[in-house]
């Protein structure tokens, strides 16, 4: 039967854990490490990294926290920023990580999707899109008039002019073997995920899709997976400031029909 | 000590940092060497059937791991590690498995994503039973990565016991075994304590000390 995966998503800086994580009980709230594992015990189905090191040169301590957090957890972990090459995905997943996630390499040369698929499997290229409603201001709605959502890249900063689905579908087909789709509008709103944008793009990919940005209350969770279809749910502030947990969000999940993975105590 | 094929695919390593987890004593194996002193192996895999055929035999893997067989030396495979066991897969059709096992590989049938990409519950056989499974009762949720799979329906005969399945769009093969080859088409160094449990059943039954 088809599951939906909760996902916690853990920002980090050199090796530190940023934008805030409030728990009780944390010996460390900045040790990407400690953080996987909490969340692993907390029923989370997989884990997210997203490395946002500016400077490239630093970017080799998230090659140790991988090492580190695989050999503590023991479920799934996606590992994303700043992978431009096979050789960057490569050293990532030799390190531990299951997927590799690429957003603005993948858009400078889509190639790069299919060589990471080619080398290592299309199931471990996860290709995010950060995507933005047009508005009479961008670029796509001066050119092209016609499409609702434009992809940005550079954390959000960076206006591409490429029409969302159509990179959505594109990605697919060069050999993507998920999708992360974020919401720039409703990132940080707490308003809850962009559903039409999932839906539009569920509608011209095969591949799961990992909805982000916007999670506020448990009902966006539930509106996610069943209005948007997502395949996978990733949130962060609500998780790591305690909102929610990741066992009421699949109690609650369950309840309205959507099949979760219980939590581990069960077995 | 337990040998973890190490032959330069993907996320490797995942496994043998899974049985170092559990308390086995593992080593990868990184070239063709000798089977002394191993009393189980591991065959991890991930990406596409025909990659990982032709890099196991390019290494010389396919030659150690027919006479670790011979042997009856314990031997575990995951996904694409457990595929390559059969004789062929609808994904490279023209480069052939193992052949350990009789059957092929097949796409996955059914209105679903592909790939599988999700946890799952196991089904158990009925009747069946696995050292693999000690412990666990209740049947558990695991994590799979897989667009190809057996069909239990075609693989299963009086050699090949189909220990668990899984429901995706069709009935999908999650476990076999054949006397002491087993292969698990999900990853137990992904499935959190259940898959620890498993991997440490494996470790047990290869009477590995700990």
């Amino acid at each position: 039967m088809q599951s939906v995966r909760i996902i916690p998503c853990l920002d980090v800086d050199q090796g530190r854990v940023v934008k805030g994580v409030n728990f009780i009980d944390i010996r460390d709230a900045g040790d990407p490490v400690e953080l996987a594992k909490i969340y692993d015990r907390s029923g989370a189905d997989e884990i997210v990294f997203l490395d946002i090191t500016a400077s490239s040169d630093r970017r080799g301590t998230m090659i140790d926290v991988v090492e580190n957090t695989a050999r503590e957890v023991f479920i799934p972990l996606t590992v994303g920023g700043g992978v431009r090459s096979v050789e960057d995905a490569r050293k990532l997943l030799r390190a531990g990580a299951d997927k590799v996630s690429i957003n603005t390499a993948a858009i400078e040369r889509p190639e790069l999707i299919s060589e990471i698929s080619a080398e290592f499997g299309a199931q471990c290229v996860v290709v995010a899109i950060d995507a933005r409603r047009c508005d009479s201001s961008t670029k796509v709605a001066n050119i092209q008039g016609n499409y609702l959502w434009e992809v940005f890249t550079h954390g959000g900063r960076e206006s591409t002019g490429i029409d969302a689905i159509e990179w959505a579908r594109k990605a697919g087909e060069l050999g993507a073997g998920e999708l992360l789709v974020t919401s720039m509008d409703r990132d940080g709103t707490a308003m809850g995920y962009d559903i039409e944008l999932l839906q539009k793009i569920g509608q011209v990919v095969g591949i799961p899709l990992i909805a982000s940005g916007g999670v506020g209350n448990i009902n966006h969770l539930i509106e996610g997976a069943i209005s948007g279809k997502a395949d996978a749910l990733l949130a962060a502030t609500i998780f790591h400031f305690g909102i929610i947990s990741i066992a009421e969000v699949k109690k609650a999940l369950k309840e309205n029909g959507v099949n979760v993975r219980p939590m581990q105590d069960d077995f | 000590m337990i040998g973890v094929f190490d032959y330069g695919i993907g996320n490797l390593a995942s496994a043998y940092k899974a049985l170092v987890k559990v308390g086995a004593d593992a080593k990868l194996i990184t070239a063709s060497e000798s089977l002394n002193g191993l009393q189980g192996l591991v065959l991890p895999g991930v990406g596409a059937f025909g990659s990982c055929v032709n890099a196991i035999r390019e290494m010389g893997f396919d030659n150690l791991i027919v006479s670790a067989v011979e042997r009856e030396i314990p031997f575990l495979g995951i996904c694409i590690g457990m595929q390559v066991l059969f004789e062929n897969s609808q994904e490279d059709p023209l480069v052939e498995g193992l052949g350990l096992f009789k059957g092929s590989i097949e796409k996955i049938q059914g209105d679903v994503k592909l790939p599988q990409m999700q946890w799952n519950e196991l089904e158990f056989e009925k009747g069946q039973t696995s050292e693999l499974l000690k412990g666990i009762e209740v049947e558990p949720w695991v994590y799979f990565v897989h667009s190809y799979a057996a069909n239990p329906d075609i693989v299963r005969d009086k050699e090949l016991k189909v220990v668990a399945t899984c429901q995706y769009g069709s009935d999908v093969v999650a476990m076999v075994e054949k006397d002491k080859v087993y292969g698990v088409q999900f990853h137990p160094e992904k499935s959190g304590k259940v898959g620890l449990r498993l991997l440490s059943n494996f470790v047990e039954l290869c009477g590995v000390s700990r």
